[in-house]
């Protein structure tokens, strides 16, 4: 096999451009969270080398890429099939600079359980030469809300330490669009077209962020990649919490939400802004807490802008905005109301 | 055909082995990111939100990778003081 050398960028000051996260035996400490954008640059390189052919404006890299960056220290990958495994590692190629390990499509957490097993059992018997090892797991929404969410919450019962990060573009994006446990109400997808007889999928989106709370897990939260660093933030703390982490990250899609490629990010703000995906975590000492931008819109309910904002820019949604859909779009706009004013209720630091 | 063989000698799994860095994304470009640095801050953000990899920071100023760059128009989008422009593929 020939050597693998990675692009040589000139650079004058800090970590080369591209690098592959390697720790000696015995490596010790801790990785620190940089929050300043230009020390970042300077000192982290993310697990995700270029090269990668998930869609250009794919927001899913971007999750991957921020998550890495709170990493702290040696780190194994478990994938679920889905966008990220099948764009990643075509053979022989992969674009992972850390440990990475791909199973089946249903069983993304039982694979990184049986690897925090043995992790534990390399540490029991001294033949692990570093003091942790951390396990992150990236599914998609396919691969956790519907078909993996057996083996997740087994895992999330049997209590292993593990942080499982849900990148959610709300369908089954790879193999072509088709409706998911995640899909949101009257979103057009392949398996629910939008014509005379349905406008787009008739059921609610699955609360997998709430599912996942009823576990009485250490730790669960929700994320966007446009609050990046809420979300390097959360990482952090769910890498650090004893036991299993769960994030719910949205991630728009360009091809399937049928958005302009340079929209991923201004999308996810827009997402936070209408409450369609409110941001929070919760932990079982505190309860709900609102963070960031959604905590600003419960103090302030000004700032809450109408569902048509987010709705607008996307053609899965473009049947809504239809002088004869005005009903439907009320009733999307309910819909998304409910799911807040519940959080409200429930949310710790919301003003009451 | 070659002799079948059993589970003994078959590997374990697959392994992705060369650095997907071999593949350059960047001829899937229609429109090139080109950055004005007489505008930029210096914030990151085109950093931090690339989905490709493809913004290099080397100490003093951001250069694009156009080896890797997918030609999204994510950085020009995001950047708030609009020192990148997307400009269309020099034709040769």
């Amino acid at each position: 096999m020939p050597k693998q050398t990675l692009p040589q960028v000139p650079i004058k000051k800090g970590e080369p451009a591209y690098k592959l996260w390697i720790f000696e035996p015995g490596w010790k400490g801790e990785l620190p969270l940089i929050l300043n954008p230009r020390q970042l640059a300077e000192q982290k390189r993310p697990a995700l080398l270029p090269g990668h052919r998930l869609c250009a404006g794919c927001a899913a890299p971007i999750i991957v890429k921020l998550a890495s960056f709170a990493f702290r220290g040696p780190t194994i990958v478990v994938n679920a099939t889905g966008c990220l495994e099948v764009a990643t590692t075509i053979f022989p190629y992969t674009s992972w600079a850390v440990p990475w390990i791909h199973n089946a499509f249903e069983n993304a957490a039982s694979t990184g359980s049986g690897v925090e097993a043995a992790i534990k059992a390399l540490k029991k018997t001294g033949r692990l030469p570093y003091e942790h090892v951390d396990v992150v797991i990236f599914g998609g929404d396919g691969g956790t809300f519907d078909i993996g969410f057996q083996a997740l919450s087994g895992a999330a019962e049997r209590g292993h330490d593990f942080l499982y990060i849900l990148y959610d573009n709300e369908a089954y994006m790879n193999t072509g669009i088709q409706r998911s446990g995640g899909t949101p109400p009257f979103a057009w997808t392949t398996t629910s077209p939008v014509g005379k007889v349905i406008p787009g999928k008739q059921q609610a989106k699955k609360p997998i962020a709430d599912i996942m709370v009823a576990h009485r897990i250490p730790y669960v939260a929700t994320a966007t990649p446009a609050h990046w660093l809420d979300l390097m933030k959360k990482v952090r703390k769910g890498i650090e919490v004893e036991g299993p982490a769960f994030i719910h990250a949205l991630s728009p899609c360009d091809r399937g939400w049928r958005h302009g490629t340079e929209l991923a990010i201004e999308i996810a703000r827009r997402a936070v802004d209408t409450c369609y995906f409110p941001l929070w975590e919760w932990t079982p000492e505190t309860g709900y807490m609102l963070t960031d931008r959604s905590l600003a819109i419960a103090r302030n309910p000004s700032l809450k802008q109408p569902i048509e904002k987010f709705v607008e820019v996307q053609g899965r949604f473009k049947h809504l905005l239809k002088p004869e859909n005005r009903e439907l779009l009320k009733k999307f706009q309910e819909y998304v109301d409910l799911v807040w004013e519940d959080l409200l209720k429930r949310a710790a630091n919301a003003p009451k | 055909m070659a002799e079948l063989r059993g589970y003994k000698e078959l590997p374990i799994g697959a392994v992705p082995f060369r650095l997907s860095t071999d593949y350059k994304t960047g001829d899937w470009r229609a429109l090139r990111p080109v950055v004005d640095h007489n505008k930029c801050v210096k914030c990151m953000l085109c950093w931090i939100y690339c989905p490709d990899m493809a913004v290099i920071w080397d100490g003093e100023k951001i250069t694009i990778n156009y080896d890797y760059c997918k030609g999204c128009g994510l950085c020009a989008h995001e950047c708030p003081v609009k020192a990148i422009t997307m400009e269309p593929e020099p034709t040769e």
